[in-house]
C-alpha cells in the first residue's frame, strides 16, 4: 500500500487534572482517507483526549500536530477551539450539544460561521454581497441536511428531534465547517440497531464522498469493527493496543480490558 | 377538593405568620408607640388563600404544557401565528406609524412627555435585548452606558457648547467603548459572575459621578443643558417637546431596523448560539471573545445614544437618575417582553412605563409588581409576553416540500 | 500606628459582618450554583424584625440583654422562614431551567422583598436601639475596642466554628456535602435533596439574620435598602474567598473589610465601594476561583 498523507499526529499526549492523570502519553495518527477509531471502556480518557485535540483543554504534555494537505503543518497545543475548527478539524459531542432553541437549519448555519465573513456594519446595511452570502449559507446548510437525511426536519426546533436525528444533526453541523478531519465522540450512543446501521452507512459515505478522514470514539468494540481501520485502544488513560480490527480482536490485553464488559455490553 | 382546601389554609396560615411582624406591627421608637394594623392580617390571609389556588392551577397547567412539548408537537398561539403573517405585520406597522406621527397633534404636551420617556425605555430595552436576550450575557449595570451618553452630552455641551446632533453619535460610540472596556476583563467569566461584575461596574460609574466634583459636578448634577436645535429656530417648551418626540420616534425606528437586521444576520446567529451553548459555539468555529465583545458594544451603543437624548430632554441630569433600579427596570422590560424578541421588548417597555404612569394610584406598588412579575414570568412564561418570531429561510428544497405537504 | 490599628479593627468588624452574610451565599451557591440575590434582603428582614421586636419589648417594659436575646431569636426564626419560603417559591420551580432563569428570578425576589418592606413599614431610616451593653471589663480599652465590636467578633467566630462542625461532623453536613458534589447521585443514595437545599437556605438565612441584628445595633439604624449593598458586598466576599468554600467566605469577608477600611482611611472614604468592586474584578481576572477555591474544570 502506498504511503498515505498523514493528517493528524499526536505524540505523547498527557493530561493531568490536579493529581489525576486522565490521559497518559498517548500517541496516535490519522491518515488521509482513514476511518480511525479510539475505543476503550468507560472512563478510559477518550473524551479527554478529544478535548485536548480540539482545544477545549490545553494538554499538560505532548504534541498535537496537524498536517493539512498542501498547507503548512501546525501545532495545535493551546490553540482556542474556534481556531482548531477553522484549521479544518471539526467534532461532535458525546452528550449532544445542539443549540436547542434554534431550528435544525440554523444549527447547521452556525457551522458556516467560520467560513463566511459578513461583519457588523455589512450585516446592518445588508448589501448584495451579504445577501448572496446569506443565501449561500442557507443553501449549503440545506444540502448538508439532505445528505444526513434530515431535510424533512429543516424548520423544526432541534430540541424536538428524535435522539438519533440529533446525533446526525451534530454531524451535519460539524460538516458545515468544511473539515478535512472529523472527530465523532460516541456517535452511536443511545441508538437502536437500525439507527446504528444507518449511521455506519453515513460515516462511510462521508469518508468516501467527501474525502474527509474520520476519528471516532466508541465505547462498544463490536460496532467499530466493520468500518474502522486502524483501531486504537485506551484503558486507564493509557494506550494499550493499536492495529487492524483482527489484530485488536486477538490482542489479549484488549480482551482483558473488555472482560466483564463484553458480557453485558 | 378537601385536600386543596386544607393546603390553601395551611399556606394562608404560613403567610400570616410570615408577614405578621412586618405587616401588622409598626413601632414608633421616638414616641414609644406601637401601632397594630390587624386589618392587614386579614388581607394577607385572604390573599394568600386565593393565590395558593391560583399557584396550583398555574403549576398544573405548566406541567401539562411541558408534557405536550415533550411529545414534539408545539402549538403556537393564535397571536403568535398572526404576528408571523407578513401582510398583517405590514398593516399593523403602518397603523402604528400613523398613530405615532399624529400623536402629538392629538394629545397635549404632557402626554408627549410621557410618551418620550416610554420610547427612551424602548430603545434601552432593545439595546439590552442584544446583550441579555440574544447573547445571553446578563448585564446588571446597563444604566451606566445610559449615564455615559447623558454625561457626554451634558459635559460637552457645558464646556464646549457642542450641539445635540454632534454629540448624538459621540454618545453612541462612547457607549460602545465603555461596553468594550467592561467586556474585556470579564470575557472569561461565566454567566453569574458576569452579573455581579456588571452590577459592580454600574455602581462604580455612579459613585464616580457622585464624588468626582471637578469632572461631573457631583450629586448636584448639571443643569441648563441645551435642547436639540433645529436650524437655529427658537422653540417654546411645547414645540421643543414635540420636536424631541419626533426625534425619539425616528430613533426607535432606527433602533428596530438595526437590531432586526443584526438579529437575522450571521452575527445575530452567533450571539444566539453563544447563549445556547458556549462550548458547542466555540467548537463550531465562532470566536467567543469577538462575539461577546460585539454583543456588549452593540448593546451599549443604544444606551449611550439615547442617553444623549435623555440629557437634552430633561435639560438637567444628576447621578440619581442612574441607579441600579433603572438597570433593573430595563432588565424587567426585556424579561417580561420576551428575551430576544424585538416586538416583545417594545411591548414590555410600553406596559412597564405607561401602566404605572396612567394608573397613578398603583404607582407606589410599581417596583413590587416588577419584582413579582420577574419571578412569575421566569416560572410560568420564560419566553416572555411575545416569544421570538422566527426568521424564515428560502432554499431550493422548500418549494417541493410545500407542494407535497 | 494607632490609626493603623483603628483601621485594622474597624476592618475586622466590617469583615466579620460580611463573612456572616457571605456564608449564606457560599452555601447556596455551593449546592445549587445560584447567586441568591435576595440573600441581602433576608439580612435586611432579619434586622427589621429585630428592630420591631426590640421596639415592642422596650415599650412593654423589658430592658437590657433580654431584649437583645429575644429580638435576636425572633429575627433568626423569621429570616429562616423567609429563606425557606423564598427557595420554595422562586427557585424550586426553576431547578431544571436554563441558568439565567433562576438568577433573574432571584433579582426579581430581591426587588420584591425590598419594596415589600418599604410599603409595609417605611422608606425612612429607623433608629435601632443600642442593644449590646457596655461590658465593665472592657472599660480599660474602651476607646480602642467597643463592646459591640467585641460581640460581633465573638459571635462571628462562634458561628463559624459551629457551622464548620455541623458540616464536617454531622449526618446533615455529610448529606449537604454529598448534594454539593453531585445532586443526582446524592438522590440515588437516598438523600432527600429538596430537604437539604431547604435546610441550606434556612441555615444561610439564620446567619444573615445574626449579621443583620449585630450590624443594626452597631450602626444604630436600618431601612429597607441596607440589604442590597450589604448583599452585593457579601457576595463579593464569597467570590473573593472562593465561592462554595466556608473558610473562603470568612477570609474573603475579612480581606474585603480590611480593603475597604484601609482604602477609606488612607485614600478616600468616598470611593470605598469602588475599591471593593475593583478588588472583585481584579480577583476574578487573576484568580477566578477565588483565594481558597479550587479551579473546577467544566465537564464537556
Amino acid at each position: 500500500m502506498a504511503e498515505k498523507h498523514k493528517l493528524l499526529e499526536v505524540k505523547g499526549l498527557t493530561m493531568d487534572f490536579g493529581g489525576l492523570r486522565a490521559v497518559d502519553s498517548v500517541s496516535l495518527e490519522v491518515h488521509e482517507g482513514e476511518i480511525a477509531a479510539l475505543i476503550g471502556p468507560n472512563g478510559a480518557g477518550k473524551t479527554t483526549f478529544f478535548n485536548c485535540i480540539t482545544g477545549i483543554y490545553t494538554p499538560t504534555k505532548g504534541d498535537i500536530l496537524l498536517h493539512p494537505k498542501g498547507l503548512e503543518s501546525r501545532r495545535l497545543n493551546g490553540l482556542k477551539p474556534n481556531k482548531v475548527t477553522e484549521m479544518g478539524l471539526a467534532r461532535t459531542f458525546q452528550n449532544i450539544r445542539l443549540f436547542h432553541d434554534m431550528t435544525v437549519l440554523e444549527n447547521v448555519m452556525i457551522g458556516r460561521h467560520c467560513r463566511t465573513t459578513s461583519g457588523i456594519l455589512h450585516s446592518i446595511l445588508r448589501g448584495k454581497a451579504v445577501r448572496e452570502e446569506e443565501q449561500q449559507i442557507v443553501e449549503t446548510s440545506y444540502q448538508l441536511l439532505e445528505k444526513v437525511g434530515l431535510a424533512e426536519f429543516t424548520n423544526e426546533f432541534s430540541k424536538n428531534l428524535p435522539y438519533g436525528a440529533q446525533r446526525r444533526l451534530e454531524i451535519a453541523r460539524a460538516l458545515a465547517t468544511e473539515p478535512f478531519l472529523l472527530l465523532l465522540d460516541e456517535p452511536a450512543a443511545g441508538m437502536n440497531p437500525q439507527e446504528t446501521a444507518d449511521l455506519d452507512h453515513l460515516i462511510c459515505k462521508i469518508s468516501e464522498e467527501e474525502q474527509i478522514a474520520i476519528l471516532l470514539i466508541e465505547h462498544d468494540m463490536k460496532l467499530v469493527m466493520n468500518i474502522s481501520n486502524p483501531i486504537y485502544v485506551m484503558e486507564y488513560g493509557k494506550k494499550i493496543a493499536e492495529g487492524a480490527p483482527q489484530q485488536i480482536k486477538d490482542n489479549p490485553k484488549v480482551i482483558e480490558a473488555y472482560l466483564g464488559e463484553e458480557t453485558d455490553a | 377538593m378537601l385536600k386543596d382546601f386544607r393546603q390553601s389554609i395551611l399556606v394562608s396560615i404560613w403567610f400570616v405568620f410570615l408577614t405578621f411582624p412586618l405587616m401588622v406591627v409598626r413601632v414608633n421608637t421616638t414616641e414609644q408607640l406601637v401601632e397594630w394594623r390587624w386589618m392587614n392580617l386579614v388581607w394577607v390571609a385572604i390573599g394568600s388563600f386565593i393565590l395558593s389556588y391560583l399557584w396550583r392551577y398555574m403549576m398544573a397547567r405548566q406541567q401539562a404544557r411541558e408534557k405536550v412539548a415533550d411529545s414534539g408537537i408545539e402549538k403556537q398561539s393564535k397571536v403568535q401565528l398572526l404576528l408571523e403573517d407578513m401582510s398583517f405585520r405590514y398593516k399593523a406597522m403602518a397603523v402604528l406609524l400613523v398613530f405615532a406621527l399624529i400623536f402629538p397633534l392629538v394629545f397635549d404636551t404632557y402626554q408627549s412627555t410621557i410618551m418620550i420617556s416610554a420610547l427612551i425605555y424602548v430603545v434601552l430595552g432593545l439595546g439590552l435585548n442584544i446583550t441579555v436576550g440574544l447573547a445571553g450575557l446578563l448585564d446588571l449595570g446597563y444604566v451606566a452606558f445610559f449615564a455615559v451618553g447623558a454625561y457626554a452630552y451634558a459635559l460637552l455641551n457645558y464646556h464646549f457648547g457642542l450641539g445635540f446632533w454632534t454629540v448624538l453619535p459621540v454618545g453612541g460610540i462612547l457607549g460602545c467603548l465603555f461596553g468594550v472596556i467592561l467586556g474585556f476583563p470579564i470575557l472569561r467569566l461565566r454567566g453569574d459572575y458576569l452579573a455581579i461584575v456588571t452590577l459592580g461596574f454600574g455602581m462604580i460609574v455612579k459613585i464616580v459621578l457622585e464624588n468626582w466634583d471637578d469632572f461631573s459636578f457631583g450629586p448636584s448634577g448639571i443643569a441648563n443643558i441645551d435642547r436639540p436645535g433645529l436650524f437655529g429656530i427658537d422653540m417654546n417648551i411645547n414645540g421643543s417637546t414635540t420636536y424631541i418626540y419626533y426625534i425619539m420616534v425616528a430613533m426607535v425606528i432606527f433602533t428596530i431596523f438595526v437590531t432586526m437586521r443584526l438579529r437575522n444576520s450571521r452575527i445575530g446567529r452567533a450571539w444566539i448560539a453563544l447563549r445556547e451553548d458556549e462550548i458547542a459555539c466555540v467548537a463550531m468555529g465562532i470566536d467567543m471573545a469577538r462575539t461577546k465583545l460585539s454583543a456588549y458594544a452593540l448593546g451599549a451603543f443604544w444606551a449611550g445614544m439615547v442617553g444623549v437624548l435623555f440629557a437634552a430632554k430633561t435639560t438637567f441630569i444628576n447621578p440619581a437618575s442612574f441607579t441600579f433600579m433603572e438597570s433593573a427596570i430595563i432588565l424587567s422590560i426585556v424579561v417580561l417582553g420576551g428575551m430576544g424578541s424585538i416586538l416583545g421588548v417594545i411591548l414590555g417597555a410600553f406596559i412597564l412605563i405607561l401602566l404605572p404612569e396612567y394608573l397613578r394610584a398603583f404607582s407606589e406598588y410599581r417596583m413590587l409588581a416588577f419584582g413579582a412579575a420577574m419571578v412569575l414570568m421566569m416560572i410560568f412564561r420564560p419566553q416572555g409576553i411575545i416569544s421570538n418570531i422566527r426568521q424564515k429561510y428560502e432554499y431550493k428544497g422548500l418549494k417541493e416540500e410545500t407542494d407535497n405537504g | 500606628m494607632d490609626y493603623f490599628l483603628e483601621l485594622f479593627l474597624s476592618g475586622l468588624t466590617r469583615g466579620s459582618i460580611y463573612a456572616l452574610i457571605a456564608l449564606g451565599y457560599t452555601m447556596v451557591y455551593g449546592i445549587i450554583q445560584l447567586i441568591n440575590f435576595a440573600h441581602g434582603e433576608i439580612y435586611m428582614i432579619g434586622a427589621f424584625v429585630a428592630l420591631i421586636v426590640a421596639g415592642v419589648c422596650t415599650i412593654y417594659g423589658f430592658t437590657g440583654v433580654s431584649v437583645l436575646i429575644i429580638a435576636g431569636i425572633v429575627a433568626v426564626i423569621y429570616a429562616s422562614a423567609y429563606g425557606y419560603t423564598l427557595e420554595k417559591i422562586a427557585y424550586r420551580p426553576l431547578r431544571n431551567a436554563p441558568r439565567l432563569s433562576p438568577l433573574i428570578s432571584a433579582i426579581g425576589m430581591s426587588i420584591f422583598l425590598q419594596n415589600y418592606v418599604l410599603l409595609a413599614q417605611t422608606p425612612d431610616f429607623l433608629p435601632f436601639p443600642h442593644l449590646i451593653p457596655e461590658f465593665e471589663f472592657m472599660e480599660p480599652i474602651a476607646d480602642i475596642v467597643g463592646s459591640a465590636e467585641l460581640v460581633i467578633w465573638v459571635t462571628t467566630l462562634v458561628t463559624m466554628i459551629l457551622l464548620t462542625l455541623l458540616i464536617k461532623k454531622t449526618k446533615i453536613g455529610k448529606a449537604m456535602r454529598a448534594t454539593q458534589q453531585d445532586m443526582s447521585m446524592a438522590r440515588l443514595v437516598g438523600i432527600n435533596v429538596d430537604r437539604i437545599i431547604s435546610l441550606t437556605f434556612v441555615i444561610g438565612s439564620a446567619l444573615a439574620a445574626i449579621g443583620g441584628v449585630l450590624v443594626a445595633s452597631y450602626i444604630g439604624q436600618v431601612n429597607f435598602y441596607i440589604g442590597f449593598l450589604a448583599g452585593v458586598k457579601a457576595f463579593t466576599a464569597a467570590v473573593l474567598g472562593g465561592i462554595g468554600s466556608i473558610p473562603g467566605a470568612v477570609l474573603g469577608g475579612l480581606v474585603l473589610g480590611w480593603t475597604e477600611s484601609f482604602a477609606a482611611g488612607y485614600i478616600s472614604s468616598d470611593y470605598e465601594d469602588v475599591f471593593a468592586f475593583g478588588l472583585l474584578v481584579l480577583i476574578l481576572i487573576l484568580r477566578p476561583a477565588g483565594i481558597l477555591g479550587k479551579a473546577r474544570k467544566q465537564k464537556v
